[in-house]
């Protein structure tokens, strides 16, 4: 069988697709790539289908040995990849030849990058996805992170054109985000001068960051309410419990919640935001819905002339 | 439309409906019907659904559609609800083992109470609940209102780990384990009944807006039905 072998699974490597839909009414979260940008650039490098699944490598650290000839690709945040130690670039088709080792090493900026085989991992959906949520124990090979010795089936493709992400159009990754935020929910409930507070100071990444949010550590917003009869949670809502400090919720969120919601973070900054590491630096700016939707259509119009290249090597 | 229900921006592709300021059987239905209404008018537009105690949360999908289209959509759904009571919805039976040996705190309940346990049985089992919310843990239905008689606070300390169909009281609220896990609510019983089944083609026996009845059984039947202690 067509497999990829876990070698070392890193600090956090987990499948994904594009994640869980319609299941919220059950309990079920979205999951998902943090980054969507990235995940989907890896796998239109190889011509999978976008719904293809992958893995996610928070922070590197993943090492794995072919099982077959295949091709692979790495895209977002810079790490070290090497094949058989020789050093390989991201962003690009790499041939891989059956008994290889894949190396990753570790990012320094940015935390999730994503590693994507040619035909996807072949990984039975449960509720209409593969993504792995590990709080639920469900999606993935058995609802758990990768570990030693996993087998990573394959599904078998040919060959295909050895492309490459020109290094102009490659996203980049920072220290420092700046994340749109639409005012909703209960944001009528912040008096102004916490409203001025939220959106004029800047907030510190804070080492409770993980796929179901990112905990931030700054001047504290105060809520005219202190909890609310527990309501749909959307993505990216951003929530400001009893402390005052604000936590942006992202793929892996509870569905449901009690505390009162600011507004919430616009998807394309949601993965800047994910991108980031404890410490790291978040300033948020008040945008409207009609700014947003025009920003969204942008974004897709830009994603569709992002044009990938034959690799020059 | 009517006067209580009005419609919040939650981001770039989400709008939240709020039918209700507290929950109640009858709001719990009205977000049920709503549900079914918008599922049906906006088809694949739609992303996700998050019903809860007294709203609706309605994703779609920002390149397909926008918010004015959505709430249009809400609004005429609202506006066509039928008139729903009380007694309206899919009603789940739950049977129970109520006991000492599969609730923890059923004697330490009804003593705090002033009752005795078959008191707090009988009030637990001769009232209808509804489905006020599912969330927390995969397939955890939250369900009220519990009767202010056998109402309980959460412990002081969670246990660590809750047997998978434990029956428990939390407030005015009441729910069957659907998985172990850790948890603070008061346990009084246990079900054989799986709340969550990832390989069902149905995973889950109720829905949000359903109603339920607990039926009391004995140690025998629950043992017969898969139930474990």
């Amino acid at each position: 069988m067509s497999a990829l072998e876990v070698l070392q699974p890193g600090l956090l490597s987990l499948l994904q697709d594009r994640g869980r839909f319609a299941q919220a009414a059950i309990g079920l979260t979205t999951g998902g790539p943090m980054d969507p940008l990235a995940a989907s650039i890896a796998n239109r490098l190889l011509q999978n289908e976008g719904n293809a699944t992958l893995i996610e490598v928070s922070f590197g650290g993943l090492a794995l040995r072919a099982g077959a000839d295949t091709q692979i690709s790495v895209t977002g945040a810079t790490l070290p990849l090497a094949i058989d130690g020789q050093e390989q670039a991201m962003w690009s088709v790499i041939d891989v030849a059956a008994g290889q080792e894949i190396n990753l090493g570790f990012s320094e900026t940015g935390c999730r990058s994503y590693l994507a085989v040619r035909g996807g991992f072949n990984i039975p959906e449960s509720f209409g996805s593969s993504s792995t949520v590990v709080r639920e124990g469900i999606g993935g090979l058995n609802g758990q992170r990768l570990a030693v010795g996993d087998q990573l089936p394959i599904h078998k493709t040919d060959a295909t054109q050895r492309l490459w992400l020109p290094p102009r159009l490659r996203p980049r990754y920072h220290r420092r985000a700046t994340v749109r935020v639409i005012p909703g929910y209960q944001y009528a409930h912040f008096p102004r001068l916490e409203q001025r507070r939220f959106f004029g100071s800047e907030y510190r990444v804070t080492d409770r960051c993980d796929r179901m949010g990112y905990r931030l550590e700054g001047p504290a917003i105060a809520c005219d309410i202190q909890g609310i009869l527990s309501e749909g949670i959307a993505p990216g809502a951003i929530q400001i419990p009893a402390d005052g400090q604000p936590i942006a919720l992202l793929n892996d969120r509870q569905t449901i919640g009690g505390y009162p919601k600011i507004g919430c973070a616009l998807s394309l900054d949601c993965a800047a935001l994910a991108q980031l590491r404890p410490g790291d630096t978040v300033i948020f700016t008040p945008i409207s819905e009609h700014y947003a939707h025009n920003a969204l259509h942008l974004a897709d119009a830009f994603e569709r002339s992002r044009h990938l290249e034959p690799s020059p090597r | 439309m009517p006067e209580s229900a009005h419609i919040q921006s939650a981001g770039e592709s989400a709008l939240i409906v709020y039918l209700g300021t507290e929950s109640s059987p009858e709001v719990a239905a009205r977000v049920q019907a709503l549900g079914a209404a918008l599922r049906h008018s906006l088809g694949s537009i739609l992303i996700d659904l998050v019903p809860s105690y007294a709203s609706l949360l309605v994703i779609y999908d920002p390149l397909r559609s926008d918010r004015y289209h959505v709430s249009q959509c809400i609004r005429t759904s609202l506006s066509d609800l039928p008139a729903v009571t009380a007694g309206n919805g899919r009603l789940v039976e739950i049977p129970v083992y109520y006991s000492p040996e599969s609730g923890e705190d059923l004697e330490g309940l009804a003593s705090s109470k002033g009752l005795s346990t078959q008191d707090v049985i009988d009030i637990h089992s001769e009232q209808e609940y509804r489905v006020y919310a599912i969330g927390f843990a995969p397939g955890f239905a939250y369900l009220g209102d519990v009767d202010t008689r056998i109402a309980a606070p959460r412990l002081s300390t969670p246990r660590q780990s809750v047997p998978r169909g434990a029956v428990a009281i939390a407030d005015r609220q009441t729910a069957v384990y659907p998985a172990a896990s850790p948890g603070g609510w008061n346990l009084i019983g246990r079900s054989p009944l799986k709340m969550f089944d990832p390989l069902a083609t149905e995973p889950m026996p109720v829905h949000v807006g359903d109603r339920v009845r607990f039926k009391p059984i004995g140690r025998a039947e629950f043992l017969d039905a898969g139930g474990s202690l």
